[in-house]
């Protein structure tokens, strides 16, 4: 078999924010790094991120810190996030920012002459720094240059399809090259997943092709377990209409900027949905809402801004009980709260995107809008100092790795989330490869790897992958989707059971080169396994919390919020569920939870 | 709503290629990746073509419609007639790998040739000022979506592979003026923009700004200033002889 071969301390696999940030620090630390990505370098699904990076750098609001932003984020995720986590990230994010501007990003200003932050939804203050609403091209951009000038090699449109390990842990990791479909393996102690999210299962996302599962895929079959896969965050403000770009994001930065959402009878429905947990903390009227922008001491913020999972939900209510738009969404209406300036200057790339694509000026009209799968907060369970999997060697950051934002994430946590941890993922990766000699890959692994790869051309008259990938989209959208019954999860099982077999018999056309068809076909194992994971914890979690709710168990229960679920392969092939004590935060975080509600 | 278009589309490798004619749904309010989507599932499933976002934000699924440079996820299908035939072709300043990809190495070997930021110190509490009217300037060119429409369009190179070695291109122009007016950064790369990146080949057609999706202003914005700061610095006086008497000969 003809194979490239290298040699390396660490791979990153991944080159949105996390792998990049991963991939700094590795070099940094000493390590020979390499970053395989599936894109283009600076293509990765990162550039899409639109509102900000979540930081308490107190710029506006100097009551701002880091117990604040902690606090909101474990009461976001309904306080199943592990502690640990939270707290590392809302502690590092300020200085994670801080030492973007050094790499080159460019933010948007206050009048002091610093970072200017802005409101987003569950953040008791204006905290996300930001680049008017492109500031996931900023941070992409500005960690693309800073990984160019260290030096990197980067493997790009390169694509891992399996972990090697050996007795001892990680050795290594296979794939192809997308351009020739030629293999390649490297030989490294240490491997990062920084692979993102599994949006492409569902039917309508704001992800992107790239967003297969393929790190929570990996991860498990080396070994490594994943931690609450049921929940799954549906953005509440994907486009609707046209058909074609049904699910795209449009930011909440719109409704933190001022926009509210309306149903078809002209009413701001959000005040109906306000939950007795965020209560004490939300508006009551729409006066008291809209002053909150301008004097947020003496005012509660607007329920738009209540995390996405309500927001999400309230949306699907209404359009349900048929006070939808004539497409089936909601309206979102900045147009008549501020001025077309205002809204040019804070929101330019929605502003385009709805000119270009729906013909719809959101200066002048409101926008249609409905709940798009956005998010995992399910992913690789990981040491939270050192994003250590359960694997020697094996490393997880980002979106692929899970815990930190426990059932539900916040907007703008994404990405301090990958800066935090993309950083000290690589710093651990760095530290395992020490001194640790690079085992041999055995021959055999190798050539098994190959075989697998090569498969789908082997097979004459079988399946397209397109179709099948359309099937499990379908069957995830009607029966894993916003709202969930048992009845619904079964049937999806009993769906992903046949999708499997006929993805076991594939066949694609044509040969090696730039094939997509071929490339969807080895991705579909990983988006079905995931599928899987995500349908059984689902349906295993008796209850509704966060990104997960279920119709027949509409409560939260006080036993589930002290309870993770844990996947992992078992001997034959099949995902295995058991469940595992939350880990306990100490007193001295316990109490920031009871000085608030004091 | 749908109706059956006529899609011509280029297919082939660096050995060569022709357009192939495919018969084609296309609905209500598509673009023109959702057609070559839907050519990939239905009709040709090894069809080479490069995307991500879909949404205009990454850059990735550039190409030549009906010869026009433009991304094909912000290329609406209304703005053709339904009987008119639509032509996709790769861009045609890159070699082409398959079908609609093609190899642009040649802007990440010339990023990779940009001398890196380099900022001055902080100030004493950790933190930058910068003004924000003062960042707007090098905002507009850190828009940028790196779709290389730029450098598909410009003269310099698109049918001249000859002048690639010492052209950068616009995309990198702009990178070079973004840094240049960059207020933190410390790098004086002028010389290197006219004697490294080949500023003096653009004779300024403004081609460029006129295919940006981005609606990025390259030629006024970024390198119009960038050559009159070239020109004032290299014919400033003192500046003149400061190097002059630098470059003497060491003997």
């Amino acid at each position: 078999m003809e194979l490239e071969r290298h040699s390396y301390d660490v791979v990153v696999v991944g080159a949105g924010g996390a792998g990049l940030r991963a991939a700094i620090e590795a070099h940094e630390a000493g390590a020979r790094t390499a970053v395989v990505c599936k894109s283009l370098l600076g293509k990765a699904h990162t550039v899409m991120a639109e509102g900000g990076i979540a930081a308490a750098m107190a710029n506006l609001y100097p009551e701002d810190n880091w117990r604040v932003h902690f606090r909101d984020t474990m009461r976001g995720g309904k306080m199943l996030n592990h502690w640990r986590m939270a707290q590392l990230h809302a502690q590092e994010a300020p200085d994670r920012v801080r030492e973007l501007e050094d790499w080159g990003a460019l933010f948007d200003r206050t009048a002091d002459g610093l970072i200017s932050q802005r409101d987003f939804g569950g953040h008791r203050y204006a905290r996300l720094a930001h680049v008017g609403d492109r500031t996931g091209l900023e941070l992409i951009r500005t960690l693309q240059q800073r990984t160019v000038a260290l030096g990197i090699d980067v493997y790009m449109e390169c694509t891992v399809t399996r972990l090697l390990t050996g007795p001892d842990g990680i050795t290594g990791a296979f794939g192809y090259w997308r351009e020739s479909g030629r293999f390649v393996a490297w030989q490294a102690p240490s491997v990062v997943l920084a692979t993102g999210g599994i949006g492409k299962s569902y039917k309508v996302t704001s992800n992107s092709w790239e967003y297969t599962g393929d790190g929570h895929s990996l991860a498990l079959q080396a070994g490594a377990t994943l931690v609450n896969m049921e929940f799954v965050q549906f953005h509440p403000t994907g486009m609707v209409w046209p058909p074609s770009v049904r699910g795209i994001l449009v930011t909440e930065s719109v409704r933190g900027d001022g926009g509210i959402l309306k149903n078809s009878a002209g009413n701001r429905f959000m005040f109906d949905y306000i939950p007795d947990f965020f209560r004490k903390e939300t508006a009551e009227t729409e006066a008291e809402a809209d002053r909150w922008y301008d004097d947020k001491k003496n005012n509660r913020r607007p329920p738009e801004l209540l995390p996405r999972d309500e927001v999400a939900r309230a949306i699907n209510s209404e359009v349900k009980a048929g006070r939808g738009t004539p497409h089936g969404g909601v309206f979102l209406d900045i147009a008549s709260r501020r001025s077309a300036e205002y809204i040019r200057k804070r929101l330019p790339s929605m502003y385009h995107q709805f000119k270009e694509l729906a013909e719809v000026d959101i200066t002048a009209e409101p926008m249609e809008v409905g709940p798009t799968c956005h998010y995992v907060m399910g992913g690789v369970e990981v040491d939270p100092d050192t994003e250590a999997a359960r694997v020697p060697g094996l490393f997880a950051a980002g979106e692929v790795a899970g815990g930190m934002h426990g059932s539900n994430r916040l907007g703008g946590n994404s990405l301090s989330d990958l800066l935090v941890f993309g950083r000290r993922a690589g710093a651990a990766a760095a530290a395992h490869a020490s001194g640790r000699p690079r085992a041999d890959l055995p021959d055999e692994a190798l050539a098994d790897a190959g075989r697998a790869a090569l498969a789908p051309f082997e097979r004459e008259g079988g399946e397209n992958p397109y179709t099948v990938q359309h099937d499990l989209q379908q069957t995830m959208h009607d029966l894993v989707g916003i709202i969930r019954t048992r009845g619904e999860m079964e049937q999806a099982l009993e769906r992903i059971a046949a999708l499997k077999e006929r993805v076991a018999n594939l066949s694609v056309e044509g040969h090696r080169q730039y094939n997509p068809g071929w490339h969807l076909a080895l991705d579909l194992p990983h988006m079905l396994l995931v599928s899987e994971c995500i349908a059984r914890a689902a349906l295993e979690r008796e209850e509704s919390r966060g990104g997960h709710t279920r119709d027949d168990f509409p409560a939260t229960d006080a036993e589930w919020a002290k309870t993770n679920l844990i996947c992992s392969r078992a001997p034959d092939g099949s995902v295995e569920l058991r469940r595992q004590p939350l880990p306990q935060m100490p007193a001295e975080l316990a109490e920031i939870f009871e000085e608030a509600s004091a | 709503m749908s109706y059956q278009a006529t899609f011509r589309v280029w297919r082939g490798d660096a050995t060569g290629g022709d357009l192939q004619t495919f018969t084609v749904e296309v609905n209500e309010g598509e673009v023109v990746l959702d057609v070559i989507h839907r050519l990939q599932a239905t009709q040709a499933g090894d069809l080479a073509v490069r995307w991500n976002c879909k949404a205009g934000k990454c850059g990735s699924c550039s190409a030549e419609i009906n010869g026009r440079p433009r991304l094909m996820c912000m290329t609406r299908m209304s703005t053709f007639t339904e009987t008119e035939t639509v032509t996709v072709t790769p861009m045609r300043t890159f070699p082409v790998i398959r079908d609609l990809v093609t190899d642009v190495s040649y802007n990440y070997d010339k990023a990779a040739q940009i001398p890196a930021f380099t900022p001055r110190p902080r100030d004493a509490d950790g933190n930058h000022r910068m003004q924000q009217i003062d960042v707007e300037r090098s905002q507009e060119f850190r828009k940028c979506i790196e779709c290389y429409l730029c450098q598909n369009t410009c003269h310099v190179i698109r049918d001249h592979e000859e002048n690639k070695a010492a052209f950068a291109g616009p995309r990198f122009l702009i990178r070079l003026a973004e840094l240049d007016m960059h207020p933190l950064d410390v790098v004086d790369r002028k010389h290197a923009a006219q004697d490294e990146f080949g500023l003096g080949y653009c004779n300024i057609t403004k081609c460029c700004s006129e295919v940006c999706p981005e609606g990025i202003h390259l030629t006024d914005n970024g390198i119009i200033p960038l050559k009159e700061r070239v020109v004032d610095r290299k014919f400033d006086p003192i500046t003149f002889l400061g190097a002059k008497i630098r470059r003497r000969p060491k003997d």
